[in-house]
């Protein structure tokens, strides 16, 4: 099963798997993972489940739609060229070893 | 602490998602004393919103709508006690009892005991086949029911009702919606808005009956077979879903002697007038910044969670106002509306986008105070509109009606 490793904003790392078909966010708020809100479940409604997408990565990961591109400029923390909602980065086999960091706040 | 001695001990009423998000927000600010979360349902706190929408659909199961695995409520150190009533709170004496008899010390106690739903006292309410979509259980009976559905009659058109008669057709059920004024969503949505959504739920062959009262609820063998109107039309049905709205859980705060006003009253930091005991989400009647500090009592997952992170944050010493823009959403087949603050009493409205193609805005103002913005397949929209609303700022009519304005610059501005 592919793996997803989370960095928390202070730097500790947790290594999940994550099913293909299963969003980066959903992984993270089944194990309980501090530092995703994901407040809306899911929906690209919140901006609560932003990460930072490991640079080198970002290409591996499904394109952005116009909607969660909007919903990222109304972020907590300050976004970046590699910000995603993780509600939108549903598992390919293609994103095995995917490495996202989490911002200092979700709200 | 201001608040009558230092709070080693808070009981949080309700583990929805007001309830949950207290007991979380208090351990993400260190809190270090004992935190209890008290819920009448058996499952472990979950999330709603996908009730009516991919839980409904059969797209997602339990497991995605957990807000945490259980393990999160030991590591977190919150006591989390599912299936358990409360049946009273005792001021004098800080505790509240629960309805097996036994009794919990407080020396904070927040309300999230939420809304139940509006039950219209409609003779063959009780007939099998009756149904209603707020919580898990009543989602599982709806969806069984549903698989089997030869017509399924909804009474009411809001956000519950539409949702699920998208997701009906989806399956090929024959839908009517009943609905006792003349559009869809009255209550929260300009007239504009309305027509649109009525338009398209028309399209996927969502019919409809504004304007009309259900006079009973006829049954045969127990079982509801048909709906009779008020214009004395009689429907065929199987299912009939309820879905005219929610009354607030205030019994408790009531009988303890706490006013309540269409919701517990509370001030702008949402504590009542007993300055242990605080309320919050859709239980809770507040003075709001958005609606000229005049009372109001929402139903939404925002207001839920930023309502507990803000008596959360007083609880460890660190009080504010309570500001936040209210939000809302709702997903009705592949329509997606989204609305940024309070609209109540608007007097005009300017569109901006496309509307035929249902790809737009409906900014709602009173004289030239800007409301409150409605997106309609419009995310970027609603993004800008809760950055500008937030931030307490404006755009006139004309901007919004104007193609070329640069809302999102309108929004990213800084303050001022």
């Amino acid at each position: 099963m592919p793996q997803v490793t989370y960095v928390s904003h202070d730097g500790q790392r947790t290594t999940l798997d994550v099913p293909l078909g299963t969003s980066v966010m959903q992984a993270a708020t089944l194990h309980g993972l501090d530092g995703i809100v994901a407040e809306c479940g899911g929906s690209c409604m919140c901006a609560t489940c932003h990460v930072y997408v490991q640079e080198d990565q970002i290409a591996k990961c499904p394109e952005m739609e116009l909607g969660e591109d909007a919903m990222l400029d109304g972020t907590a923390s300050p976004r970046k060229p590699n910000s995603r909602l993780s509600c939108q980065l549903v598992m390919t086999p293609e994103m095995e070893g995917l490495v996202v960091t989490m911002p200092e706040t979700q709200t | 602490m201001a608040q009558g001695g230092v709070v080693r001990r808070v009981v949080i009423v309700g583990a929805g998602h007001g309830g949950f998000q207290v007991a979380a927000s208090l351990r993400q600010h260190g809190f270090d004393g004992a935190v209890v979360l008290i819920g009448d349902e058996p499952h472990l706190p979950y999330q709603r919103p996908p009730l009516s929408k991919d839980y409904l659909d059969g797209k997602i199961g339990f497991d995605l709508l957990q807000m945490r695995p259980a393990s999160f409520f030991d590591e977190h150190r919150i006591e989390l006690m599912s299936g358990q009533a409360v049946a009273a709170i005792d001021r004098p004496e800080k505790a509240v009892a629960l309805a097996d008899g036994k009794r919990l010390a407080y020396d904070h106690l927040v309300l999230a005991t939420g809304a139940r739903n509006r039950v219209p006292p409609l003779p063959g309410i009780e007939l099998d086949g009756v149904c209603y979509l707020r919580d898990l259980a009543e989602t599982e009976a709806l969806k069984e029911r549903l698989a089997a559905c030869r017509n399924a009659i909804v009474v009411g058109a809001g956000f519950i009702g539409l949702e699920f008669a998208a997701i009906a057709r989806g399956k090929g059920v024959p839908v009517q919606i009943v609905e006792l004024v003349d559009r869809v969503m009255a209550r929260v949505v300009c007239p504009e808005t309305s027509a649109y959504f009525g338009r398209e739920h028309q399209k996927t062959g969502v019919e409809f009956s504004f304007g009309t009262s259900v006079e009973r609820i006829a049954g045969a063998g127990g079982k509801v077979s048909h709906v009779v109107l008020g214009d004395g039309r009689t429907l065929p049905a199987d299912l009939v879903l309820i879905s005219i709205g929610v009354v607030p859980n205030e019994d408790l705060a009531a009988a303890a002697g706490l006013a309540v006003a269409n919701g517990v009253v509370v001030d702008e930091q949402l504590l009542t007038a007993d300055l242990g005991i605080s309320a919050i989400g859709d239980c809770a009647s507040f003075p709001s910044r958005h609606s000229l500090r005049n009372p109001v009592r929402l139903e939404a997952v925002q207001n839920a969670t930023d309502h507990a992170r803000c008596v959360a944050s007083r609880l460890v010493g660190k009080p504010y106002a309570y500001e936040a823009l209210p939000w809302f959403w709702s997903e009705q087949g592949a329509l997606r509306l989204q609305i940024a603050g309070l609209t109540t009493g608007f007097q005009q409205v300017v569109l901006r986008g496309d509307y035929e193609k249902g790809e737009y805005s409906a900014f709602c103002y009173a004289g030239d105070k800007l409301l409150g913005i409605e997106s309609i397949n419009k995310p970027a929209d609603h993004a800008f509109a809760r950055r500008l609303l937030a931030a307490g700022k404006s755009i006139t009519p004309t901007e919004a009606a104007d193609p070329s304005f640069d809302l999102r610059a309108a929004a990213m501005a800084r303050p001022g």
